[in-house]
């Protein structure tokens, strides 16, 4: 967001509107209350900043320059929000049918609801509900009359007891950034929207233990976070609108997991509401209790087919002040597998992140991402790779981080590189490999796979792919080399059943051939729970289906997602 | 014909600016510190420059303490030459650097100086200015567009003012100092980090220099703004019409 130099000609008509109207300069400062840390931006953001504005202090001490450069997140911002609309394609590669089990709603169900909830938080408007059924990528829409948004778990207890009483199903959505369509209604399901539990309960400076309620965006956490000197122990594109809840459903993995871990690891406890409205209370601070089963596992993940989640204890990680980025180019994939070895090795304690892109992807970027500008302009690289380090001494890791490099530069893994000399050189360098996701759905329609792969088989998928489908579409691949993790997307002009069936079941009978995960991090959601089976062996889809009949023995919890219907209804 | 750059280490402009407790000044202690960037503006405009072959050199010079050469560094990787730093304290103003400027001038002898319009710190503006009434040389400040004619030994420069833009033609040796649009630098490459390794890093003295580093400014108090109360959301038009009778009294 803050490729200043890019957009002047923006910030400075903005300056000049601006210099005598104290007002829009304020409203300027609230569209940026997070340059704190290199902010990268995604379109996502952009509801999250219009969260942010009434809770964040926007009181910053800034010469005016500074204040010249924030106004570029606002052009930014502006212009993120341009993403075409388009009409839903064919998309869905299974068919459901809507469980005849299950009521509709009637009017003494809303007559209820009010009176729980109140009106406010009883929301049947036409234009806030066709969001709230559409996915972010447009792709999923269902046709949901109701979403309520529930204030506390017992307002939510209330709700869950009254559906399950009722066999009311429904759908929890957090910021419905979730890629799989289990965020989305599939058809009438009453959509429960934790937006509204979005305090902050406690945070402890010694233990970095932060508890919060589910609802919280994630950028929010972060930038309090910031203030108390420590980082959140995910990120991700979507930190402007998803939802710490919602992350922890889909186990989201993003940016840091190579340095932090997986969600598993850092969530010390939940609270829960099952679908009968029984409160769990798993809200434990402690990094070790071994007292029975360790339940909260279960509800990593899960995509809100078990329960919904209302609160969160989790660890965070002290911030630390030294962060180096390079972006670099690798002429074939085998460059940058042996790359990632030698960085585990070189740069172990302080690698943060290794992330990578291909030509295509970059090519897709600089020609739909707003404000994105090729670091290595020179040439045209196969591979990009980009690579953080996190460190608590800013001289040494500098200087470790270019000796690795050097290094690399000289055994010719590397081709070329830039290393950002400041945050916003290293907030453009993110720009680019966040901003996929973005440019991909202003490119046009979009297939996207988010396989666990051997890292040394991961690129043949993609090269497969494109043989396959020829000239037909744009096969994309990026992701979190670091953590195995492939982003194989498909871009084509429209959804065409005809690509679809080039691409399905083949990926996934690819994947499992080589004992990969057909879901490395989204989540199953609807688009994938018929294909749990390449993933996981049939007894533990029975034992899954077994759990979900305890906890939710109607299936009135986002039905129709992550397990087949066949097995719970 | 030599290029001078002056080059400044400032808190990096994504850092939120805190104030030190006895309020002296800005905290800077454990905080990211990167080159101004108007100063990288002009450093690639001189380097554009050197490159379309009406310079042969081009030097970044820096005053202040040791940990500017951090900063040249990133000078020399962008493509500079060589630098210069002058060891000298972290506080200087304009007038200060504006001497020692002219001492460096003296004994390079660039056909060009450029500067920053400001550097994002203080947003003094006025070191450009003064070193060419020192200097006795034209200023082209605020550039927005530089354009060289090396037969004539002029430089044209574009300037951004109120109604448009003005032109001004610049007898060489000038000084520019350069606004965000004049160009996009561009980002240290790795062979170009390596490079910068063995370039020379020259370190002098301001006595060397033989300016008298004397102020006639005291910084009695560095403050933040007030706070601002948040918004409020109000339920109807009536109420705002309540609140801005009867508490903002603008009505
Ligand atoms: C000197 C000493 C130091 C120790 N230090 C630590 C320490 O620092 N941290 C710590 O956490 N613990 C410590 N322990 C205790 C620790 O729990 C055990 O050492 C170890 O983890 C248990 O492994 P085991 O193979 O001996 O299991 P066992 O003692 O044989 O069994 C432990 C439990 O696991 C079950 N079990 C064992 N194998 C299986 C299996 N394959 N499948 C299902 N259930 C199984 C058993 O039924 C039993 O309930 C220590 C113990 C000793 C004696
Ligand atoms: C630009 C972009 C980049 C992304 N990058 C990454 C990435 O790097 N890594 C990654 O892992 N993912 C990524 N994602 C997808 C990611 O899964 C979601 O962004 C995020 O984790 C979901 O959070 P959300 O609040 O939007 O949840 P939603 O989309 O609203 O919901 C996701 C699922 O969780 C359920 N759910 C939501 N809230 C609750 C709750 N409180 N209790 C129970 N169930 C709930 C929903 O029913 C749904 O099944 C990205 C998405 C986008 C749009």
């Amino acid at each position: 967001m803050v490729m200043y130099n890019r957009i002047t000609a923006a910030a400075y008509r903005l300056l000049n509107q601006n210099k005598h109207s104290s007002f829009k300069i304020a409203h300027q400062r609230q569209l940026s209350p997070n340059f704190s840390r290199y902010n990268r931006s995604s379109s996502t953001s952009l509801a999250g900043f219009r969260h942010h504005c009434a809770t964040v202090n926007l009181n910053q001490f800034h010469a005016s320059y500074r204040w010249d450069l924030q106004k570029l997140s606002l052009v930014q911002f502006q212009n993120l929000s341009l993403i075409h609309h388009r009409s839903f394609g064919s998309v869905a590669s299974t068919v459901v049918q809507r469980n005849p089990m299950f009521s509709t709603i009637n009017s003494d169900d809303l007559i209820y609801f009010e009176k729980i909830l109140g009106v406010k938080k009883v929301i049947q408007d036409h234009e806030e509900l066709q969001t709230a059924n559409t996915d972010w990528m447009h792709k999923y829409k269902g046709s949901s009359k109701l979403m309520l948004q529930p204030e506390n778990a017992t307002e939510l207890s209330q709700i869950l007891e009254y559906c399950n009483s009722r066999r009311l199903a429904v759908v929890p959505q957090g910021g419905n950034t979730g890629l799989v369509g289990g965020s989305v209604p599939v058809f009438d399901e009453i959509i429960i929207n934790t937006r509204r539990m979005n305090s902050i309960i406690f945070f402890d400076k010694v233990s970095g233990v932060l508890v919060c309620e589910a609802g919280c965006i994630l950028e929010n956490l972060i930038s309090f976070l910031d203030k108390e000197g420590f980082i959140m122990p995910l990120d991700l594109g979507a930190k402007g609108s998803c939802q710490i809840g919602g992350n922890i459903s889909t186990n989201a993995g993003g940016l840091r997991l190579v340095r932090y871990g997986s969600l598993h690891g850092t969530v010390l406890g939940l609270e829960v509401v099952l679908a009968n409205g029984s409160v769990i209370d798993m809200l434990g601070t402690l990094r070790k209790d071994n007292t029975g089963y360790d339940l909260k596992h279960l509800f990593i993940g899960s995509e809100g087919s078990l329960a919904i989640i209302t609160k969160v204890s989790i660890l965070t990680s002290p911030k630390l002040s030294s962060v180096n980025i390079a972006f670099l180019a690798c002429q074939d994939y085998i460059s940058c597998q042996k790359l990632l070895f030698q960085a585990k090795r070189r740069l172990g304690e302080i690698l943060s992140a290794f992330e990578f892109l291909d030509a295509q992807a970059m090519n897709l970027v600089l020609h739909h991402l707003d404000g994105a500008r090729n670091p290595l302009p020179s040439a045209i690289y196969n591979f990009y790779v980009l690579i953080e380090t996190t460190g608590s001494n800013e001289s040494n890791d500098k200087e470790k981080l270019e000796a690795f490099l050097v290094h690399a530069m000289e055994s010719s893994l590397v081709s070329d590189g830039a290393l950002a000399q400041d945050y916003s050189q290293a907030t453009s360098f993110w720009h680019i490999r966040e901003g996929i996701p973005e440019a991909l759905m202003k490119a046009g329609a979009v297939y996207k796979y988010d396989l666990s792969l051997p890292v040394e088989k991961m690129y043949d998928l993609v090269e497969e792919m494109r043989i396959r489908l020829g000239a037909a579409a744009n096969v994309v691949g990026y992701g979190h080399l670091g953590d195995g993790n492939l982003h194989l997307n498909v871009s084509a002009p429209q959804y065409d059943d005809a690509i679809l069936a080039q691409i399905e079941p083949f990926v996934y009978e690819w994947t499992s051939r080589h004992r990969g995960s057909i879901s490395a991090e989204h989540g199953l959601g609807l688009m994938k729970a018929e294909k749990i089976y390449y993933s996981k062996s049939s007894e533990t889809v029975q034992l899954m289906a077994s759990i979900k009949k305890i906890l939710d023995p109607n299936g009135i919890l986002n039905p129709y997602k992550v397990i087949p219907s066949s097995l719970v209804s | 014909m030599k290029i001078m750059v002056a080059i400044k280490r400032v808190v990096d402009y994504a850092v939120k600016v805190r104030i030190k407790s006895d309020k002296t000044g800005v905290e800077t202690r454990n905080v990211k510190m990167s080159m101004n960037p108007f100063c990288e503006i002009a450093l690639e405009e001189a380097l554009k420059i050197k490159e379309a072959g009406f310079a042969s050199e081009v030097i970044g010079v820096s005053f202040g303490p040791v940990e500017c050469i951090d900063t040249l560094r990133t000078g020399l990787a962008m493509g500079a030459d060589r630098a210069i730093h002058v060891d000298a304290p972290a506080t200087l103003y304009p007038l200060a650097v504006a001497k020692l400027l002219k001492a460096l001038v003296q004994i390079e002898k660039p056909g060009l100086l450029i500067l920053g319009k400001q550097a994002i710190d203080d947003d003094c503006n006025q070191t450009g200015q003064m070193v060419a009434g020192l200097l006795n040389w034209p200023q082209g400040t605020f550039a927005s567009k530089v354009v060289l004619d090396k037969e004539k030994k002029i430089a044209t420069v574009d300037r951004e003012v109120d109604g448009g833009l003005e032109t001004l033609c610049l007898d060489l040796p000038a000084v520019i100092t350069t606004d965000l649009r004049l160009n996009q630098p561009r980002y240290a490459t790795l062979p170009n980090i390596m490079k910068a390794k063995s370039k020379p890093i020259k370190k002098m003295s301001v006595q060397e220099l033989k300016v008298e580093l004397r102020s006639d400014l005291e910084v009695v108090q560095v403050t933040e703004p007030p706070a601002r109360k948040p918004g409020v959301i109000l339920s109807s038009v009536d109420e705002l019409i309540d609140k801005l009778k009867n508490e903002a009294h603008v009505i």
